[in-house]
């Protein structure tokens, strides 16, 4: 399978500061493709190149074979969602919706159709002919979103789509977001530094760091193999363990109170317990580690084994379900 | 606030009713007069428009009145395309822009004095011909400054992702500007061309230095000056009437528009 988007050895400079640097990554057809970083880490910055606002330094963008990295935002089949939506304010629901068909000189009846199909998908028709200011932050950003799928681009890049809903719309339009992309068919890049919606959402993850990439794969991968100390860190939560100068590293739901099925064992004592519904979350103080580590048990195994805090108890895990780094 | 004493509050209230007496009596009076039936400043004869009609006939002030509408509508139409343009141009270069930023301002700040003793040097030094053409030219140097402000402060807030989602969405740089950026800032630009325009109508100094010496490009402020040689009449009294109508309409529409802008 050929890429649909190919970031070939691609670098940006803002005067002395590396935004980009050397970036390489191959993008398929009908991917969800997030890239995770930090502010700092270039994700932006290799958006912007995408979407033909920036030029790279270095190296080369080709979407479809052609090299893009020198044509116009206005001339490339791709699309970006703003983070801010950047709706036009004197424009209402349609009229936004329509401008870059408009652009296109697409017939009249075309564009209508086009426009209310969008509006449809999106739930937008019975406000098509409000003004940006009428409308609550999740409509803004669904016609920020019908704006761009309307012109049907080969690729849609989303700056932190998300970013600005509340945490409960937020979890409703992480599913949202993949069905709609499942069903319009086009291959959507989201950038975000909120690592639960990037696991949740994409296909594919790349974790930049400092503009370069760490790693990429899918959430499982990067979730349970990740490449470095940083990766495993920056994705969910990670307890370290230095032993013989090398780090291992544990996640907490793979930390469990039953010894007896264990290759490793270490005693320690709960010094707190917090209870989330879903889980039960314990941070327990042992010699392995300065700061306590943290155990996650289901709420299953929590009802077969209740600890109080203060208790001594005996933590339990896998080889296979340890990392380790040499850092 | 509290604190103060009644006396006190009674005696700054008084002092504000004298200033606001200072400010208004005068015009009051002179709008009074302009319909006074007499035409004396010394007694009250009745009221009636007869001034405005006398003013209607003379052929003098009719043609300074044209001729000051001519200097207002033109240079304040090509100071609002310029300012519009300058403005944007100092806003999306802001880095190097500090220096041409202080020059644009200049024109605002110096006096209107040294500015037509600089104009007119400077058409005498090129041997132009001086007339009314000249007049506008001048006018455009300080609207221009007035214009370029004004629609710089609405850049300010301005939220320039709009314009890359324009170029996002295919549109080149010309349809941006014209379908986005223009529609968004363009009541800042009217406004400023309404500020422009009062200012344009009753300048003096400067339209007096370069209007050169034949009567053909005298303007109202010019003629009104000429006539008050010979003292207050009625007559003046009821142009002046019009000329504070005029600015005062531009100027309230100019701060509607301006306030439409800067709210969110």
């Amino acid at each position: 399978m050929t890429a649909l988007l190919s970031i070939d050895d691609v670098s940006k400079r803002f005067g002395a500061v590396t935004a980009v640097d050397r970036l390489s990554l191959d993008i398929m057809e009908n991917e969800f493709f997030a890239l995770l970083g930090a502010s700092g880490s270039g994700k932006t910055t290799l958006l912007r190149m995408l979407a033909g606002f920036e030029t790279p330094d270095a190296g080369a963008i080709h979407l479809d074979g052609a090299d893009i990295s020198r044509v116009p935002p206005n001339r490339r089949p791709v699309n970006l969602m703003f983070q801010s939506y950047a709706l036009f304010p004197h424009m209402t629901v349609e009229g936004n919706i329509a401008y870059g068909l408009e652009m296109e000189r697409l017939p009249r009846s075309e564009i209508a159709s086009r426009v209310a199909e969008i509006m449809e998908i999106t739930e937008l028709a019975p406000m098509a002919r409000r003004k940006p200011d009428q409308l609550s932050g999740g409509q803004r950003q669904r016609v920020a979103l019908a704006r761009a799928l309307v012109k049907r681009p080969r690729l849609l890049l989303l700056d932190e789509p998300l970013g600005a809903l509340d945490k409960k719309l937020r979890a409703a339009m992480q599913l949202e977001l993949k069905r709609l992309q499942h069903e319009v068919g086009i291959t959507f890049i989201v950038v975000t530094h909120d690592q639960e919606e990037a696991l949740v959402m994409a296909d594919r993850v790349a974790i930049l760091k400092d503009g370069r990439l760490l790693q990429c794969g899918t959430p499982h991968e990067v979730y349970e193999h990740p490449a470095n100390r940083f990766a495993a860190d920056f994705i969910g939560v990670m307890n370290f363990i230095e032993e013989g100068g090398r780090t291992l590293a544990v996640r907490p739901e793979r930390l469990h109170l039953f010894p007896d099925r264990a290759d490793r064992t270490v005693e320690g004592r709960v010094t707190a317990r917090a209870y989330h519904g879903l889980d039960l979350q314990l941070h327990v103080a042992t010699p392995l580690s300065p700061k306590p580590l943290l155990v996650r048990l289901t709420a299953n195994a929590a009802d077969r084994r209740p600890v109080a805090e203060g208790d001594i108890v005996t933590l339990g895990w896998n080889e296979a379900d340890t990392r380790h780094f040499n850092d | 606030m509290a604190d103060r004493s009644p006396a006190t509050r009674r005696s700054l209230a008084a002092l504000l009713v004298a200033v606001f007496a200072f400010l208004y009596i005068p015009i009051v009076t002179l709008v009074a007069l302009s319909f006074n039936e007499g035409g004396m400043p010394t007694a009250w004869t009745g009221f009636s428009v007869k001034w405005y009609s006398a003013l209607m006939a003379n052929r003098d002030i009719l043609s300074a009145a044209i001729n000051t509408l001519i200097v207002a509508v033109i240079s304040t139409a090509i100071a609002a395309v310029l300012g519009t343009l300058l403005a944007l141009g100092i806003e999306t270069r802001r880095r190097k822009g500090r220096a041409l930023e202080a020059l644009v301002f200049a024109p605002m700040i110096i006096p209107d004095i040294v500015l037509a003793i600089a104009l007119l040097s400077f058409f005498s030094l090129l041997k132009v011909p001086m007339g009314l053409h000249t007049i506008i030219l001048s006018h455009v140097v300080f609207n221009l400054a007035f214009v370029s402000a004004v629609v710089r402060a609405r850049l300010k807030s301005f939220d320039w992702s709009v314009t890359e989602a324009s170029a996002d969405l295919g549109a080149p740089a010309f349809t941006t500007f014209r379908r986005v950026t223009l529609p968004l800032i363009l009541p800042a630009v009217i406004a400023g061309a309404l500020l422009a325009f009062t200012l344009s109508v009753d300048e003096f100094i400067i339209a007096f230095f370069t209007a050169g010496a034949g009567r053909a490009s005298t303007t109202l402020p010019m003629q009104i000056f000429a006539m008050i040689r010979f003292g207050v009449t009625p007559e003046i009294n009821a142009l002046a009437t019009l000329v504070m109508i005029v600015s005062v309409t531009a100027l309230t529409l100019s701060q509607r528009l301006n306030k439409g802008v800067l709210a969110p």
